[in-house]
């Protein structure tokens, strides 16, 4: 008993002096409380690099295409002071490399990042291109916090580059300083210079409105099967700048705090790797420093196959053998194409078109499916009288046989993804459905420019 | 915002006298980093609404602007608007302390966007003194908030010739300019005498600011949060109009607080503005005129 309060004692005596301890500041916990903290300087490269590894540039690997030798500084070309970083971005067939990029690394253990909110520098073009990325973070190590921001363009005259950090708190220790990688995609393959001055971090004060979003900002499902997978991929982090201009980067996932809503039936990762470890449904949702990211994907989890993907965003796809067979009196261009980070299949002056997967050993038994999923956008005003008309062709003992469903015009939105999921019994005349090898889209014409992605079968 | 188009460039001419009044008030004053700005001195409240009861505005402080300005006479307001004003909970009313001013996307009534203006007219109204709002701003392309005022005679006298104080005008597509103006006979729409003050190393649509006024017989001194940023006197537009222009402003004046959405002053929305954009206003309040303050 005497011990107990002995005890009891101590412990308010401790906890007073914790309080007079409080009491005497008001924001630092305590003067012995001191967390490490890395180097703070902003700077990258003003006149010189600053900081930076005794190579300052590191090219990619020439192995991969990189061109190491056209990197240096131009004492004649300055924003301000009275030297840039001068850029050579070579032709394709440059036998030294076909473009242009690398990073430059912190010379220490990495800068304290967390008090600015961008990476800017001015830039100029020997003419008005576009580099392909920049970006931070990628230190030829762990690249946990990577950003990248694409197709920055280029004027003849000095301008400056915002990339906004996604979230600066998660920068306490970073080497990666810089990364660029430029080709002449943006100028018909003939080369080009660009120079770079006053490269450094900010704290700007008016990098607002964020709007993160992963999956491209669509609500997706993942039929699948227990042990199934899936990356969540198509990370984005859009924020409003002072010109009023919305800047996007793509945010390495570590930006991200992932969620599932049953971690039972599925769990995700710090890298958004989602693994389904039981039958259910949870939803994958993800934030970015503290706002709730656009899109998702709900994990619907069963005993049996309940998917095959021909190309989507969401799941994986089974191989095809092209998306656009250029067959005779076909008019109908295009292909796969990347639209803002995401990439869709666009076609032109249509008439018809089919996606193939014939080759024998890509054909498509959708015998346990009874579903086709698919989003159409046309891409022009939508008249009375436009159609597309689906065509799935199945192969069986060598004979071919063909079934369609028609889409009415009234179904249809210019300018906007519409979701189809369409009964597979809804095609006239598909008898069989063991063998599919081919998936027309016809028109006749009455529209000639349509979108199409997402397209799965599916067991509802 | 009636029948105008704002000229963007800076017209202030006498930015130096303002810039001396306002480096002497910050020598005397020093710095303050709350909401109490500095910039103004006349001190006696007389009306002021803090939008403490939640639900719809105070009938008895606000009335509403309501459709697209046909009625009025005024078809787009006189500057091409896009929006059609509804007195809806939808478009106006106060949560949690804060009136919520909302432009909104939707079909209604044959218009895109619905939003609302609220103002004093024929409730109060008020020669000089001191007029202020703290206010978030919304943001995006196409996006125009206001908060200001019209010669109480306006019925009689109408537009320019009865007179407006534009406290607050702000284009979405630019989060961190202020634009603060007068119209009258001889200089308004795109001749009105107005300019910019821009925001460094913040925005207006991240958090409140204080937009205000102090008005009295020959001056109006424009001050947002702690910087006073422009001094308008008949002298002024006197030289900007060569001698044309009229002082309106010996008179009463009323409060119109409104979410425009497109026109003249800003264009019109595109792909990227985002809807609902929400204007909030934690207070508006009027000061009395104390000719003394400014004699001293």
């Amino acid at each position: 008993m005497k011990k107990y309060i002995d005890f009891k004692l101590r412990s308010v005596v401790v906890l007073g002096l914790g309080i007079l301890l409080f009491s005497g500041c008001e924001r630092d916990l305590s003067d012995d409380v001191r967390f490490a903290t890395f180097n703070t300087n902003p700077d990258i490269f003003t006149d010189d690099p600053v900081g930076l590894t005794d190579e300052f540039f590191e090219s990619f690997d020439p192995a991969t295409g990189a061109n190491p030798e056209g990197f240096g500084t131009d004492n004649d070309v300055a924003f301000e002071g009275s030297s840039s970083i001068r850029i050579d971005v070579p032709a394709p067939d440059d036998p030294d490399g076909s473009f242009i990029g690398g990073i430059f690394r912190d010379r220490g253990e990495g800068r304290d990042l967390t008090g600015f909110d961008a990476l800017t520098f001015y830039a100029r073009g020997s003419t008005t291109a576009t580099i392909g990325e920049v970006g931070f973070g990628n230190d030829f190590g762990e690249n946990k916090f990577v950003v990248l921001a694409q197709n920055i363009r280029l004027s003849t005259d000095w301008r400056k580059v915002i990339i906004p950090i996604p979230d600066p708190s998660k920068l306490v220790q970073e080497r990666g300083m810089f990364s660029f990688s430029a080709g002449s995609q943006s100028t018909n393959g003939f080369g080009f210079t660009f120079w770079i001055d006053e490269l450094r971090f900010e704290k700007l004060g008016t990098i607002a409105q964020a709007q993160p979003s992963i999956l491209g900002g669509n609500e997706g499902r993942f039929p699948t099967t227990v042990g199934g997978s899936l990356t969540i991929g198509q990370l984005q982090q859009t924020f409003n700048l002072e010109s009023g201009i919305n800047q996007t980067v793509i945010p390495a996932p570590s930006y991200f705090n992932f969620k599932s809503s049953d971690p039972n039936v599925a769990f995700v990762s710090e890298l958004g790797e989602v693994t389904v470890v039981n039958t259910g449904t949870t939803e994958i949702s993800a934030s970015l420093a503290g706002v709730r990211a656009e899109g998702g994907i709900l994990v619907e989890s069963s005993a049996t196959a309940q998917i095959i993907s021909i190309f989507s965003d969401l799941f994986a796809d089974v191989p095809v053998d092209n998306f656009n067979g250029f067959f005779e009196n076909q008019t109908t261009l295009g292909g796969v194409v990347n639209e803002n980070g995401n990439d869709i299949i666009q076609y032109t002056d249509l008439n018809f078109v089919s996606i193939n997967f014939f080759s024998e050993e890509n054909r498509i038994d959708a015998s346990e499916m009874t579903t086709l999923n698919l989003q159409i956008r046309v891409d022009e005003a939508v008249d009375p009288g436009d159609f597309i008309r689906l065509e799935l062709n199945n192969f069986l003992n060598g004979v071919e046989s063909g079934s369609s469903f028609t889409i009415a015009s009234s179904e249809l939105i210019a300018n906007e993804f519409v979701d189809f999921s369409i009964p597979l019994s809804s095609f006239e005349g598909l008898t069989d459905r063991s063998g599919l090898g081919l998936l027309f889209f016809v028109s006749d014409g009455t529209i000639s420019s349509i979108s199409v992605d997402n397209i799965f079968f599916s067991v509802e | 915002m009636k029948n105008k188009i704002l000229n963007t460039h800076m017209r202030s001419i006498l930015g130096h006298k303002a810039l001396i009044l306002s480096m002497f008030l910050l020598v005397v004053l020093g710095c303050e980093n709350d909401d109490t700005q500095t910039v103004a001195r006349l001190t006696t409240l007389v009306w002021e609404d803090n939008f403490d009861l939640d639900g719809a505005p105070d009938p008895s402080r606000w009335d509403y602007d309501l459709g697209d300005g046909t009625e009025q006479g005024l078809p787009g307001w006189g500057n091409e608007e896009l929006q059609y004003y509804t007195d809806r909970p939808e478009n106006a009313t106060i949560q949690n302390g804060v009136l919520l001013i909302t432009a909104r996307e939707e079909s209604f009534e044959g218009f895109e966007y619905t939003s609302a203006r609220l103002l004093t007219k024929d409730l109060f109204e008020q020669q000089y003194g001191r007029f202020e709002a703290r206010i978030r701003l919304p943001f995006g392309q196409g996006i125009w908030p206001a908060f200001w005022m019209l010669g109480a005679d306006v019925d009689e006298n109408p537009w320019p010739a009865a007179g407006e104080i534009d406290i607050m005008e702000y284009r979405g597509q630019e989060p961190t300019v202020l634009v603060g103006s007068v119209h009258g006979p001889g200089y308004n729409g795109a001749d009105a005498i107005s300019k910019e003050f821009t925001l460094e190393n913040d925005r207006f649509d991240t958090g409140f600011h204080i937009f205000g006024i102090e008005w009295g017989p020959d001056f109006i001194n424009y001050y947002v949060d702690d910087v006073l940023y422009n001094q308008i006197t008949p002298e002024d537009i006197e030289e900007e109009t060569d001698g044309e222009g009229v002082w309106v402003f010996n008179k009463p004046f009323f409060i119109l607080m409104n979410l425009a959405v497109g026109g003249n002053f800003v264009g019109p929305p595109n792909a990227e503005t985002q809807f609902p954009q929400t204007m909030l206003v934690d207070y508006v309040r009027v000061y009395e005129f104390d000719e003394t303050v400014f004699n001293n």
